[in-house]
């Protein structure tokens, strides 16, 4: 497996467990109420931040497990990279067009943040799921 | 999108170059061990200097190393 592949792997892990935590603590909280009443940013920011942490600490981990493994990264993981960052992107945009037009129906900000958040982790999944698939079975020709 | 039709005989070449190992290949080359497994098992098509870069290595010319059919079916 190459270093680019393992770094796929990271973020696509640290995605869905931050992401599945997020979840977890914001929807405990609710209890009844209407979820835009739930104090959401602080658990948000420390899942982001939580999962930048936890990619680096991983990527640190696996040099530190083997030193000696290459971290060449070629034309091959650079045209993966590319389509899986090409794929991922896509959600972006549909997040930000979603957030836009949230904003201006006037919705409640939780589900305008929110709505970005999910975007940001359904790109990054679909970002690594792809580059996953292609290192391990054909890369796409068009 | 599609799979890759272009096939290769690097595999053949490796062994009649004094058993290459697919390390050697690909230090030779400056890609990863990985990328010359996915090239040798036709998951990905080189560019076309990379493609001169492995028929470098094994001092034949690009045909002897990669093929493609004469005749495509859509």
């Amino acid at each position: 497996m190459t270093h680019q592949e393992k770094r796929a792997w990271i973020m696509l892990v640290v995605s869905v467990a931050s992401y599945a935590a997020y979840a977890a603590i914001i929807l405990s909280r609710a209890d009844g109420q209407p979820l835009p009443r739930i104090p959401y940013a602080e658990v948000l920011l420390w899942t982001v931040g939580s999962a930048i942490g936890a990619s680096i600490v991983a990527e640190t981990a696996l040099g530190v497990v083997n030193p000696r493994a290459s971290r060449l990264r070629d034309a091959r993981d650079r045209q993966i990279g590319q389509l899986g960052d090409y794929v991922g992107s896509s959600f972006v945009v549909i997040g930000a067009t979603a957030a836009m037009l949230m904003a201006m129906a006037g919705w409640d900000r939780f589900w305008i943040a929110n709505v970005v958040y999910l975007c940001f982790f359904l790109s990054a999944v679909l970002g690594a799921v792809t580059k996953i698939i292609a290192y391990r079975k054909t890369f796409p020709q068009w | 999108m599609k799979p890759t039709r272009v096939t290769n005989s690097i595999r053949a070449l490796r062994f009649a170059s004094g058993e290459m190992t697919q390390a050697e290949l690909a230090e030779r080359i400056g890609v990863t061990r990985q990328t010359v497994i996915a090239i040798e098992q036709g998951r990905y098509s080189p560019s076309l200097e990379m493609a001169f870069l492995i028929a470098h290595v094994f001092k034949v010319p690009l045909d002897d190393v990669f093929h493609y059919p004469d005749h495509l079916e859509e």
